[in-house]
């Protein structure tokens, strides 16, 4: 399954879902959804990074984890994020984002607050794996 | 909502029957059949799921601004008493801790501010931090921090942002007691960094607006409010560290529940024993956030009030009142002839006390606390008082905003934000924003019609209509 993003309804929020052939790929997937909500992640140029860990074993936590992983740190930077990558090792999920700080001439979007558990699910499907969940706005 | 699945006990009132073996407490939503019948089924889910956790006191229910929200429909308030095993969750109080509205007024009439309108606009727009990527100026420390999450809007005055009176119109005084510092980590600490004094995004807004009509002469007379007259209001909440909290807790809470012996109807429901640590942790981060978001809006008010001085001089925009709509706090209410200390979520709700409650500031007593109804930026906000009816009903709780119609998504799809910009300048409605995206999502038709929901409000008798205010000018978030 190539690699893509979407966003579904929700009434007041976004549901973001991700695709791909693992699930390390429809989590990225799922992120690009996710943060372009807030910008074009293909407008973002990879000028900083941030990396970081963590454990999960129930896979669904490990999407909200990863998400709000993302956001936190994102935040914490002060960065727009643009480029996503997450390796699995068991319990262990290693995520790494790249992007550069807020400026002027970005065509901004919403603001995401966090992801939550409302219609979360991580399933194979097509031959791959999706993954998706609402997101606050 | 399928009206059918639900039983009218009055015009302004429904319940939901219960199955044979469903083992719940009771249902209540408020507001009228055309309300109810655009609202997402999930709304009925949801509240059906909130009537099934432990130590429910009295009816779960729905304000007449209910929409699906995550666990808890937003407009959601149900009670909870810590002795018979209450719990306390975040899903029941959302990401945005403490997301509320300040209201200002000022000695301005409408007139007064058509000449600098553009201008103001202007310095408004710059001076205020607003949408996503933006920080404020003001870099605090660990150590400063931490006071801000113990002192909230206090701690703002005692650093000059603002008046001693300011405090006695802000719920809690400007600063809620029990919060903890050190049950907030460092990540939540370190994102707020930047964002004190932000507006954020979405639907947040700083709006000045004019008093359209009075409903309630003598409540309008103790707010300080008249026809023709300009107040601001500003809506915002506890930010990244109140965001930070929320997702934190969201999920080691539904780690917990399990192992508390909760059985969630719905994980989004994450939740924990008020008397039990986990919940106890949580909520002493969770007062912690609810400080940050005071803070927040008393250094908002202060920067409104630089940018009017300039225009105005001698300008004193007093605080009306803030009100916060994300909280868990608790409150004496009586039940069967009883005063019981309990837990009241309110998400997406806002505290409603009648006449004569002691937490409702001595200017108005009388008439209860002032309750504010945000609108969309295209069609007004109202400004309501509590009634001694809400106490019964609804644990003194009402609506608090237009409530959303249509998702996000959907509206992106149907406007444009640069033509709604340009169409609410013919109806008289400056827009400045950062994002024409944001803008679109937020369009005023994606909304109840808040006039609707104010008027559902009324009649259900969660609090009256004692003025209604119309946006002049709108700094999107």
């Amino acid at each position: 399954m190539p690699r893509s993003s979407d966003l579904f309804e929700h009434d007041a929020d976004f549901g973001v879902v991700g695709r791909g052939g693992s699930v390390e790929e429809a989590f990225v997937a799922a992120a690009e959804a996710m943060f372009g909500i807030m910008i074009d992640p293909g407008a973002v140029a990879a000028k900083e990074s941030v990396a970081f860990e963590f454990e999960e074993t129930d896979v669904e936590l490990a999407l909200v984890t990863w998400l709000n992983a993302l956001l936190a740190h994102a935040r914490d930077r002060g960065l727009a994020l643009g480029r996503f990558e997450l390796v699995r090792e068991g319990a262990r999920w290693r995520g790494r984002a790249a992007g550069e700080p807020w400026r002027a001439g970005f065509d901004r979007g919403t603001e995401v607050k966090g992801a939550t558990l409302t219609m979360l699910s991580v399933r194979r499907a097509d031959g791959g794996w999706e993954a998706r969940c609402i997101v606050d706005v | 909502m399928e009206l059918s699945r639900l039983e009218r006990i009055d015009r302004w009132t429904w319940t939901i029957p219960r199955g044979a073996d469903e083992r719940r407490g009771e249902v209540r939503l408020y507001g009228d059949a055309d309300l109810l019948a655009t609202m997402d089924d999930k709304v009925r889910e949801q509240i059906t799921n909130v009537a099934k956790l432990p130590g429910l006191v009295g009816c779960a229910m729905t304000m007449p601004d209910a929409h699906w929200g995550y666990g808890f429909p937003i407009g959601g308030v149900a009670a909870f008493d810590p002795e018979r095993g209450g719990i306390i969750s975040a899903g029941g109080v959302g990401f945005d801790i403490s997301c509320g509205i300040r209201c200002l007024r000022t000695s301005l009439r409408a007139p007064d501010i058509e000449p600098v309108a553009r201008k103001l606009s202007d310095g408004l727009f710059r001076d205020v931090p607003a949408g996503v990527g933006e920080e404020g100026s003001l870099k605090l420390s660990s150590h400063e921090l931490d006071k801000v999450l113990l002192g909230g809007a206090r701690w703002a005055v005692r650093e000059g942002y603002g008046v001693d009176a300011d405090l006695e119109y802000i719920e809690e005084s400007g600063c809620m007691a029990g919060a903890k510092p050190e049950n907030v980590s460092p990540l939540a600490k370190s994102r707020q960094r930047g964002e004190m004094g932000t507006l954020g995004s979405g639907n947040h807004y700083l709006e000045v607006q004019v008093v359209e009509r009075i409903f309630d002469r003598v409540a309008a007379a103790a707010f300080g409010l008249s026809e023709g007259q300009v107040v601001v209001s500003i809506h915002c909440g506890s930010r990244g560290l109140g965001h930070q909290i929320g997702t934190e807790f969201l999920v080691s809470l539904a780690k917990a529940a399990g192992r508390l012996g909760i059985d969630l109807p719905d994980r989004e429901l994450a939740c924990a024993p008020i008397r039990s640590p986990e919940g106890e942790e949580y909520i002493g981060a969770m007062n912690a956030a609810i400080n940050v978001a005071l803070a927040n809006r008393q250094i908002l008010a202060h920067i409104t009030r630089k940018v009017f001085g300039h225009f105005f001089p001698g300008q004193a925009l007093e605080t009306l009142y803030d009100v916060s709509h994300n909280t868990c706090k608790p409150e004496w209410h009586e039940v069967e002839g009883a005063r019981r200390l309990l837990y009241i979520h309110r998400k997406g709700a806002t505290r409603a006390f009648g006449p004569g409650h002691p937490a409702v500031p001595e200017r108005y007593r009388t008439v209860g606390q002032p309750v504010i109804i945000g609108g969309s930026m295209g069609t007004g906000s109202y400004v309501l008082a509590g009634t001694a009816e809400s106490e019964r009903k609804a644990f003194s709780s009402a609506s608090h905003g237009a409530g959303r119609a249509m998702s996000r998504h959907a509206a992106l799809k149907r406007w444009q934000g640069r033509q709604l910009v340009d169409e609410l300048a013919q109806q008289g409605v400056i827009i400045r924003t950062r994002s024409m995206r944001g803008v679109a999502e937020e369009a005023p038709l994606a909304y109840k019609d808040v006039r609707l929901v104010a008027e559902s409000t009324e009649q259900a008798g969660l609090a009256r209509r004692v003025a209604e205010l119309r946006p002049r000018i709108c700094i999107k978030g």
